[in-house]
């Protein structure tokens, strides 16, 4: 497992070489969205939380991180870390009352507390410019001799952080936590009687996947050059869920799988149809219909035969 | 001093009263039985005791400390386990997971979140020991959910186990299971150490005079009557409300 | 002058509560039968309006509008319940993702169909007016809106408890496989409760134009807002939709009058409180 991770990491990291401008560019928006994918995955496919409201944490991260560069101070490392804070803080506070409720009315209040912040990011024009956004975000200086902006070295960076994020998420996933956390989703009376407090063992995981969503909002918000309301929305919050069910709950590299999928299709459809949301619409029902495992289960299964 | 003491507790479900003023009291290593029809009240006994339920009023007390308004995670942590009269087990997990799992409850390794599970070799030690006394260890790679359902009991038994129980609660544990299975499980609890405190809901009414050192007798949310087997065997109140209608 | 300021928002407020009751009730009526969650109730809202529209510009009926709105919605419904959401596991993110898919696909079909510039429905003339109460004058329409939401409330509190269509429900919502084998057609009473849900919505959204208008982003504002009134309320309570969506209208309407940048924060304490206090709402049961 661990030897697949690696040599797909080196594998991508040869990448750059073979690719056009254009394609490494949007394998750069395929690594980001993969870091988004799979910190819902922690929250959702490992612990069985089901949110619709992800989409907060990325844009908390990325605000904190557009709204520092443009106005206060623009320097990678600090603009980062409150970036990274500022999704953890929001996580931490949501999770309080979030997890207060289960299933439909779980769904039901992740939704509502990340359309409560997009309505702020919307409305308070003065700050973050409202609809329009918040442009003139510059590619990251991160103080080290070279540039990080140009689209090679960019990749560089966040290609660290998916293989960084691929590796933590892993190790939590193959930790006792992380043990805990399947039991939990499979039965949480079971664990509970067991000894596990299931109430904090879910917030940390809600937190520490808000913290990744954070991550990956900092990076899109560098990428970008530009942050909008359209980051806390619920259609960035559904794709993330579909790129999570679609690469298949529950693994670790599936959801990376299933963003790769959902960016690529997004690019190729919007290329050529402004009808991006009708196909993702189908996408979200054949999925359902059809490979509820997602693609990662669907070949699973085909391996193994049958059970 | 007694394993368990629970001193009149009270519960209502809407209208109904499911607990009444129900008090009774379990010596270290006893084997206690709770009999009754259904809807006495035996399952919403064992969920007040394990702290799924907040009863109305009354008090648990586990080897002397009040423990009514722990969490049931925390009456876990200080020795209470607990089996379910439906099987609770974890579906996509293999036994010897879902033993792991059961044996980390009480580990402070169950926190480590950066270290594989692999890293703490005791436990799968003492997993795989837990197996293998209980020769459950042919079937330890089988996801749970594909057991037969006598093995599934089981599994559902050794889990909790898993705890190192001080209190045991087995809720029904021969529900559903065939006379030769039932004969097993049986035999598994008659195993049980004899410093293991044991309550258990039973229905067969052959296993649980045979099993038990004393029996406590529900009705409607009521402790109707109370003694040893022979003492509820002959006693008439009891053979009125329960045993005529079931025993065959 | 302060007086009549709070009556005109007290009127705006609970003109707008009626709507989202509409949608509430039947967000509650299809999750308590049937355990589903469905997401795509914004879009029965905003296809309703739109396919009045539609035909009340060319036909000229606003009657025949009415009617043909709520009918093709209750036919997306029936098509959703009958075709899709049998096929889909009854679990809760299978469900919401089907159901936020056909959201997604109508939304943007509706996109397509009708564009992107906002549309107000026309008003029946005699709705047009005002109506003089004491020193005031109310908008016609607003009150014929309060109107329509009370008697549908009524209405339904009726078919709960007292008809033998509301006896089913309750008794399918207890235990369904018991309520089949008295004869309880339970299939037939899930496809008929979720075309009513949608028949609703799409009522609200029918009834609603005239007020709010009707624009890409509606099923998506609309149906947020449907979620805090639940969430207040209670899912799958029929007094909790009413309740919560009186308090959500009322808190929407004046926190929108009197501070329109902090626009959802008005709604979201409520929704805080209730989540701390009491997780599954005012009236909600399991």
């Amino acid at each position: 497992m661990i030897a697949r991770a690696g040599g797909a990491v080196a594998a991508l990291a040869l990448l750059p070489l073979a690719l056009s401008s254009y394609q490494l560019d949007l394998l750069t928006k395929m690594l980001i969205f993969a870091i988004f994918a799979m910190s819902l995955n922690l929250s959702l496919g490992y612990a069985g939380l089901p949110s619709l409201g992800h989409a907060a944490y990325f844009g908390v991260g990325a605000y904190t991180v557009g709204l520092l560069a443009v106005r206060v101070w623009d320097n990678f490392w600090v603009d980062m870390a409150l970036g990274l804070a500022a999704a953890m803080v929001a996580a931490a506070l949501f999770g309080l009352l979030a997890l207060r409720a289960e299933g439909s009315y779980l769904l039901m209040i992740t939704l509502a507390l990340a359309q409560v912040l997009w309505g702020v990011a919307f409305g308070w024009r003065w700050l973050t410019g409202g609809d329009d956004g918040l442009p003139g975000v510059p590619r990251p200086a991160a103080g080290l001799p070279l540039s990080l902006a140009a689209g090679p070295r960019f990749y560089y960076l966040v290609l660290v952080c998916f293989a960084g994020s691929v590796a933590v998420l892993g190790l939590i996933a193959r930790s006792p936590f992380g043990h805990a956390l399947v039991g939990i989703r499979e039965s949480a009376r079971r664990m509970e009687v067991l000894g596990y407090n299931t109430w904090l063992y879910k917030y940390v995981a809600f937190v520490l996947a808000g913290l990744f969503a954070g991550l990956a909002g900092n990076l899109f918000v560098y990428y970008n050059g530009f942050v909008s309301p359209a980051y806390l929305s619920i259609v960035f919050s559904a794709s993330a869920l579909i790129m999570v069910i679609l690469g298949g709950a529950g693994t670790l590299l599936g959801p990376a799988l299933g963003s790769a999928v959902i960016v690529y299709l997004e690019n190729a459809v919007s290329a050529y149809t402004p009808r991006w949301l009708l196909v993702l619409g189908v996408v979200y029902v054949a999925v359902t219909l059809f490979a509820p495992e997602g693609i990662v289960g669907f070949a699973r299964r085909r391996k193994t035969g049958s059970a | 001093m007694s394993a368990l003491e629970v001193s009149r507790l009270t519960h209502d479900f809407g209208g109904l009263r499911a607990l009444d003023d129900v008090s009774l009291e379990a010596r270290p290593g006893e084997r206690l039985v709770i009999l009754g029809p259904n809807g006495a009240g035996k399952t919403t006994l064992f969920n007040a005791i394990t702290g799924l339920l907040r009863p109305a009023s009354g008090r648990i007390h586990l080897h002397g400390e009040d423990v009514t308004r722990l969490a049931p995670h925390a009456r876990a942590q200080r020795g209470l386990g607990r089996t379910f009269q439906i099987t609770t087990l974890f579906p996509g997990l293999t036994v010897l997971d879902s033993v792991l799992l059961a044996v980390q409850g009480r580990d402070p390794a169950r926190f480590a979140f950066l270290r594989p599970q692999a890293a703490f070799p005791h436990l799968r030690e003492r997993a795989l020991a837990l197996l293998a006394e209980w020769d459950l260890t042919g079937r330890q790679d089988m996801p749970t959910r594909l057991l037969s359902y006598g093995e599934q009991r089981q599994v559902e038994l050794i889990l909790a186990l898993g705890v190192r129980p001080r209190v045991l609660l087995l809720d029904e544990p021969t529900a559903g299971l065939s006379p030769a299975e039932t004969a097993t499980v049986a035999a598994i609890i008659r195993r049980f150490p004899r410093d293991l405190t044991l309550l258990f809901i039973e229905h067969d009414m052959d296993v649980a005079l045979d099993l038990a050192d004393r029996v406590v007798v529900l009705h409607q949310g009521r402790v109707l009557a109370e003694g040893s087997p022979e003492e509820i065997r002959r006693d008439s109140r009891v053979a009125e409300t329960y045993l005529g209608a079931s025993h065959a | 002058m302060e007086v009549s300021f709070y009556l005109i928002q007290i009127l705006n407020g609970v003109s707008f509560a009626m709507l989202l009751f509409l949608l509430a009730a039947g967000l509650s009526l299809i999750y308590g039968l049937m355990r589903i969650l469905n997401l795509a109730h914004g879009s029965y809202y905003l296809l309703g309006a739109y396919v009045a529209l539609s035909v009340a510009r060319g036909t000229g009926s606003l009657l025949l509008a009415a009617v043909a709105g709520t009918a093709v919605v209750t036919a997306v419904g029936i098509f959703m319940e009958r075709v899709l959401l049998r096929r889909v596991p009854r679990a809760e993110l299978p469900q919401a993702l089907l159901t936020f898919g056909m959201l997604l696909i109508i939304g943007d079909l509706a996109l397509w169909i009708w564009g992107g510039t906002p549309q107000t429905l026309p008003r029946p003339e005699a709705l047009s007016g005002a109506v003089r109460v004491g020193s005031f004058f109310f908008p016609a329409y607003r009150l014929f809106v309060i109107g329509v939401g009370a008697t549908v409330g009524v209405a339904l509190w009726l078919l709960q408890e007292h008809t033998r269509f509301g006896a089913m429900i309750r008794a399918a919502i207890d235990d369904a496989e018991i309520a089949r084998t008295t004869g309880v057609n339970v299939s037939l009473l899930s496809t008929v409760v979720f075309a009513l849900g949608a028949a609703l919505a799409a009522l609200g959204g029918i009834i609603g134009g005239p007020m709010l208008g009707v624009y890409p982003g509606a099923d998506f504002e609309i149906l947020l807002l449907a979620f805090v009134v639940v969430i207040i309320g209670g899912l799958g309570s029929l007094k909790g939709a009413f309740v919560g969506a009186l308090l959500v209208g009322l808190l929407d309407t004046f926190g929108k009058a009197r501070f329109p940048e902090l626009a959802l924060f008005t709604i979201f304490a409520p929704m805080a409180i209730i989540l701390a206090v009491r997780p599954t709402g005012l009236f909600g049961g399991r």
